[in-house]
């Protein structure tokens, strides 16, 4: 151990930190009140935002895959399963909007893990602010992360001959209702980043927790037409109601029953799993 | 009753599993002072810095930062203090500039006065050309500016800075010092953890020595010299086989033990006054002993641990750098 670091060849740079600069930025700051919890909750939002500026890989991932799905299902079993790619695509797409924004949710825990293991989680903690707020500004950004991924599969599936007989307010309120249903999953999979080791840890876990809620729901097929003891697993999926709920928005005939279950269920998964997470995270030392 | 002091820890302990990283810590450190902990990885160097920054949970003891318990205040702790973590405090997903905005917004500035600040400091850390860049793209110095400009995007009353230097290459060193004795000449407290010795002794007015979780000594940079002696001769011979005949020569004219190094033609010798290394090294070619050099050096971390512990300073298994 010496007392040096090894001496590299540095490259001529301009002259940081003039004595006379450095001392003015230094001492021209002044305190200015603490922000309050919302907004340093907005703060972290913005910061999500600007990831997904930077860092938009995650986003064309989780949305590519569904815009994958919508034209394969579409064309390959539309014949086989309904008589006509049409007729499927009217069935489907609702339930590709569900899948698509349920599994960008995911990211929400791989992103937390990935802070995590970086020092800038050490300067949050440092700050005289909300706690919770780096959490909920996370989640909240991630819910522009859902509102992009189910426009455009929605915006797909109007190209692909979709009609909603919903009209535009039902496509919006049917696109509110998955956000505000992956909203309360994401803390789900923030409680999961917490908790698992290694960001990959994450998203392979949470995709396998996805796939049979996913697809065991009536997202892809009319679940009349399966095997008892399945048919009742799909009734009982929550993953079934959004999409049954997302489906009445857009055809119009929705059930205030049918969105008042989704929104009972996303409000249980917020009461049990944001608690939960935010205690995990203040645990983590 | 204010105190004059602006960290008093007393008896902090932390252990992780088995390991006490921190063992009984105690500081007293006066308001505006920049105050060294030094010690090698695995000391309890972080750990300490993380209690006192209110990011970790003593296991026992208590710690006052400026008059604020770190635990039943925490809160009131991290309006007063800025954090420069071991690994850079900074996001590397967004750009230099936004860093800084996004520090200044969780500060309190508005949005437009958040800007503002961060272009007045990316200016005066020299970073106005990166300043759109990803942080990811830094290099190690920038990276570290930047974190430094971080933290006094409010100037705090107390900075804890972790190992800022190491891993950087000299001259960029050299621009962490010049920032550090800037902010301390403007009245920030500074608590400065280091592995080197050099650095501890250009910034700061009193050391800490910490091994093994506990504070083996304390007091000046110019007191903790003094106690492990001037520094050391260190010669290295032409030929490795004459290197016992040279320890014998080297050990009377300096009435000091050598010790042998692994390069088999090189030994040291600690040494009290630099004018004798002048008559040890004519000993040695008086005697017919061909050199190939010979330095006269500070006193390194190693030789201020031998001579405090009896030890080398060693990395022990801890899991420090994990927590």
């Amino acid at each position: 151990m010496t007392p040096t670091p090894t001496p590299q060849a540095a490259k001529p740079q301009p002259q940081p930190a003039a004595g006379v600069t450095l001392n003015a930025a230094l001492s021209s700051s002044a305190r200015p009140p603490r922000p309050g919890a919302l907004a340093a909750a907005k703060t972290f939002g913005w910061r999500g935002m600007l990831k997904i500026k930077h860092v938009p890989e995650q986003l064309i991932d989780a949305t590519l895959t569904p815009v994958l799905f919508l034209v394969m299902f579409t064309y390959l079993f539309g014949g086989a399963i309904t008589g006509s790619t049409g007729e499927y695509l009217q069935y489907i797409l609702p339930g590709v909007l569900v899948q698509s924004v349920l599994f960008t949710s995911v990211y929400s825990g791989v992103a937390l893990n990935t802070d995590m293991t970086k020092g800038v989680v050490d300067r949050f903690r440092s700050l005289p602010i909300w706690r919770a707020a780096p959490l909920v500004g996370a989640v909240i950004g991630d819910c522009v992360r859902f509102a992009i991924a189910s426009t455009i599969v929605v915006l797909l599936g109007f190209a692909l001959g979709f009609h909603a007989d919903g009209g535009v307010a039902g496509v919006l309120a049917a696109m509110l209702l998955v956000i505000v249903f992956a909203f309360a999953l994401s803390w789900v999979f923030t409680t999961l980043g917490l908790l698992l080791r290694s960001p990959s840890a994450v998203m392979n876990s949470g995709f396998m927790a996805l796939f049979p809620l996913v697809f065991l729901s009536n997202t892809l097929i009319e679940p009349s037409t399966l095997p008892s003891a399945l048919e009742a697993f799909v009734n009982v999926n929550p993953v079934s109601s959004l999409v049954t709920a997302t489906r009445g928005l857009m055809g119009g005939d929705a059930s205030a029953g049918d969105i008042g279950l989704v929104l009972a269920e996303a409000a249980i998964l917020t009461a049990i799993f944001a608690p939960l997470t935010v205690r995990l995270y203040r645990a983590k030392s | 009753m204010t105190s004059t002091l602006a960290i008093e820890a007393t008896g902090l302990v932390k252990s992780f599993g088995k390991t006490r990283a921190v063992d009984g810590v105690d500081l007293a450190v006066q308001r505006g002072a920049v105050y060294g902990v030094l010690g090698p990885n695995g000391a309890g160097k972080t750990t300490t810095i993380r209690m006192l920054a209110t990011l970790l949970r003593p296991d026992a003891g208590s710690a006052q930062v400026l008059g604020h318990d770190v635990v039943s205040e925490a809160h009131a702790v991290r309006g007063l203090v800025s954090l420069t973590g071991q690994l850079a405090s900074v996001d590397d997903d967004l750009t230099g500039r936004e860093n800084l905005i996004l520090l200044g917004r969780l500060l309190g500035y508005p949005s437009k006065q958040a800007r503002a600040r961060a272009d007045e400091l990316l200016a005066a850390f020299g970073l106005e050309e990166a300043a759109g860049r990803l942080v990811k793209n830094f290099s190690g110095g920038m990276r570290r500016r930047l974190d430094l400009a971080a933290s006094i995007v409010v100037t705090p009353q107390l900075m804890f800075l972790d190992e800022p230097t190491t891993g950087l290459d000299p001259r960029s060193r050299n621009q962490v010092w010049d920032i550090v004795r800037a902010l301390a000449g403007l009245g920030t407290t500074v608590l400065l953890c280091t592995q080197y010795l050099d650095e501890a002794d250009q910034l700061a007015d009193r050391i800490a020595v910490i091994d093994r979780g506990k504070v083996i000594a304390e007091g000046t940079p110019s007191s903790l010299k003094a106690s492990v002696g001037g520094g050391a001769l260190r010669v290295r011979l032409l030929d490795p086989l004459q290197r016992d005949e040279a320890a014998r020569l080297l050990g009377r004219a300096l009435d000091s033990e050598p010790h042998l190094e692994a390069d088999p033609a090189a030994l040291t010798v600690r040494i009290d006054d630099p004018a004798r290394a002048a008559d040890a090294v004519a000993a040695l070619s008086g005697a017919g002993l061909g050199l190939a050099g010979f330095s006269l050096a500070q006193p390194s971390l190693d030789e201020v641990f031998l001579a405090l512990t009896g030890h080398p300073a060693e990395d022990d298994d801890t899991q420090e750098e994990a927590a």
